[in-house]
């Protein structure tokens, strides 16, 4: 009995962090086609529910009553597998998020490498479905896709060891403590610029949109996909930005900390003031994308290979020997 | 040169450029409207669907003189005329095929008595393919329903001809 309870609470904890992520998922995609056609001076959709909020909901509704096509010639299983692999695994980066001091799912001490872990491993949704689909375009935007996020996380974890030279544990908590007095955006301003842009390569945003550049490759990976399967792409795939931009504003602005740790600021709950930083960041995501013309494949590795790491582990090494000359370095 | 050139470059001039161009951008007015809640305004010469008008005294404009059949490019059109009693001739049938239809206005173009027009209405889609073979029934019956538009068209547009 008291085994089940615990077993039901554990379920519920999850729904709890699940169920608003998805939903947020839904809206940010919302989000995300409104600030595009705004930029364009369109409309957007503005037509299901208020302020077209509805719409995704109205996809998802289309998506599930459309039929799953498998081609005959695919690998079935690996091309079943690829959406829900690439689904839950930027669903179960969830886990170690935190929203305020002592409200998040799996507080363990490493929570850092579990997401850079979790996010590498997104690379394999995506090569599966390439591969299994046994079609040329998404074979080769399956490949693009994992040479690029491969190339791109190298440089995300040198700069995650920046942070982590701050602040001297793997714990995601500890490091939105550790800016208590203040963001690492200051000190570490053009790793957050290189964070933002390798970030937006490591989840196939554009301009670096390259494995599912519709002029090139149809849809890339996604272009043997049909129905509720290629909705779970999406889902993936969004629900890895939000990710990303957690992990961004928990890393460089101080996650659920309020801005100015003053009287009217600090009554407001941390999970409000990091779901605002997500969306500031996702927005502008979502601005990058409708401002910036695609790279071209050979400029994304030089600039991924030849600029991104070159000057984040120069940074590496400043960071460390300032904090090591004026004897900053966090204690264990 | 190089040297701004590089620090334009480091510091992502023309990207932030960008951005605020389109933060700017974002909060003008929309350029698109709400489709089928809002229209756009419409030419009087406007090019759409058939019809055929009639006089103000109900009697039908068509002389069945067959020009526009003739002049159709796409061949969209079929007229049968016959005597009718008090010895006018009038068409037995005016048919146009939607579908091969080009909507070029040379029917219009041709017409002696501004009897066969293309109105407004643009919305006219079918389900089915059989709806779209026009019938003199069909046009006239577009003929009353738009009369007031079509006449102010063609009034509006007069001095241009």
């Amino acid at each position: 009995m008291e085994y089940i309870n615990l077993v039901f609470e554990e379920v519920y904890k999850i729904l709890f962090l699940l169920v608003p992520v998805l939903v947020s998922v839904a809206m940010i995609v919302w989000l995300d086609r409104r600030v595009w056609a705004f930029v364009q001076k369109r409309q957007g959709p503005n037509v299901v529910g208020p302020f077209g909020l509805l719409q995704s909901l109205a996809d998802a509704l289309k998506y599930i009553f459309k039929e799953i096509i498998i081609p005959a010639s695919s690998n079935k299983i690996i091309f079943i597998l690829a959406p829900i692999i690439t689904m839950t695994l930027a669903l179960i980066a969830w886990a170690v998020i935190p929203f305020g001091e002592d409200q998040v799912l799996a507080n363990i001490n490493v929570g850092i490498l579990y997401i850079f872990a979790v996010s590498s491993l997104g690379v394999y949704g995506i090569i599966m479905g390439g591969w299994a689909s046994n079609s040329k375009y998404p074979f080769l935007g399956s490949i693009r896709s994992a040479a690029q996020m491969v190339s791109y996380e190298v440089s995300i974890g040198i700069i995650i060891i920046n942070v982590l030279l701050c602040v001297g544990s793997l714990n995601l908590s500890d490091i939105v403590l550790a800016q208590k007095n203040i963001w690492f955006i200051v000190p570490l301003f053009p790793m957050f610029v290189i964070f933002f842009i390798s970030a937006l390569a490591e989840t196939n945003r554009p301009p670096f949109d390259l494995p599912e550049a519709e002029a090139e490759l149809v849809a890339g990976y996604q272009t043997e996909y049909s129905g509720m399967m290629y909705a779970m792409f999406w889902l993936g795939e969004y629900a890895n930005i939000l990710l990303m931009c957690a992990l961004g504003s928990i890393l460089f602005l101080g996650g659920w900390l309020s801005p100015i740790d003053l009287y009217p600021f600090n009554l407001i709950p941390g999970a409000i003031w990091l779901i605002l930083k997500i969306l500031l960041l996702f927005i502008l995501f979502a601005l990058v994308k409708a401002v910036v013309p695609r790279y071209r494949y050979d400029q994304l590795m030089r600039l991924g290979w030849k600029i991104f790491l070159p000057f984040s582990l120069t940074y590496v090494v400043l960071t460390a020997s300032y904090l090591f000359y004026f004897n900053l370095l966090p204690t264990l | 040169m190089k040297i701004t050139r590089f620090l334009k470059t480091i510091l992502m001039v023309d990207f932030v450029t960008g951005l605020l161009i389109a933060l700017r951008e974002m909060f003008k007015t929309k350029k698109t409207i709400n489709y089928p809640f809002e229209k756009g305004k419409i030419s009087p010469r406007f090019r759409g669907e058939h019809a055929l008008r009639r006089y103000p005294n109900g009697e039908e404009r068509c002389i069945a003189c067959k020009l526009c059949e003739a002049v159709c490019p796409a061949q969209a059109i079929t007229i049968e005329s016959a005597e009718r009693s008090d010895g006018s001739r009038k068409t037995t049938r005016y048919d146009i095929d939607m579908m091969k239809c080009i909507y070029c206005g040379l029917c219009e173009e041709s017409c002696p008595v501004d009897a066969i027009v293309q109105g407004p209405n643009f919305e006219f889609s079918t389900e089915t393919r059989e709806e779209l073979y026009y019938t003199k029934e069909k046009l006239l019956d577009n003929g009353d329903r738009w009369e007031n538009i079509l006449a102010a068209n063609i009034k509006s547009d007069n001095p241009y001809r």
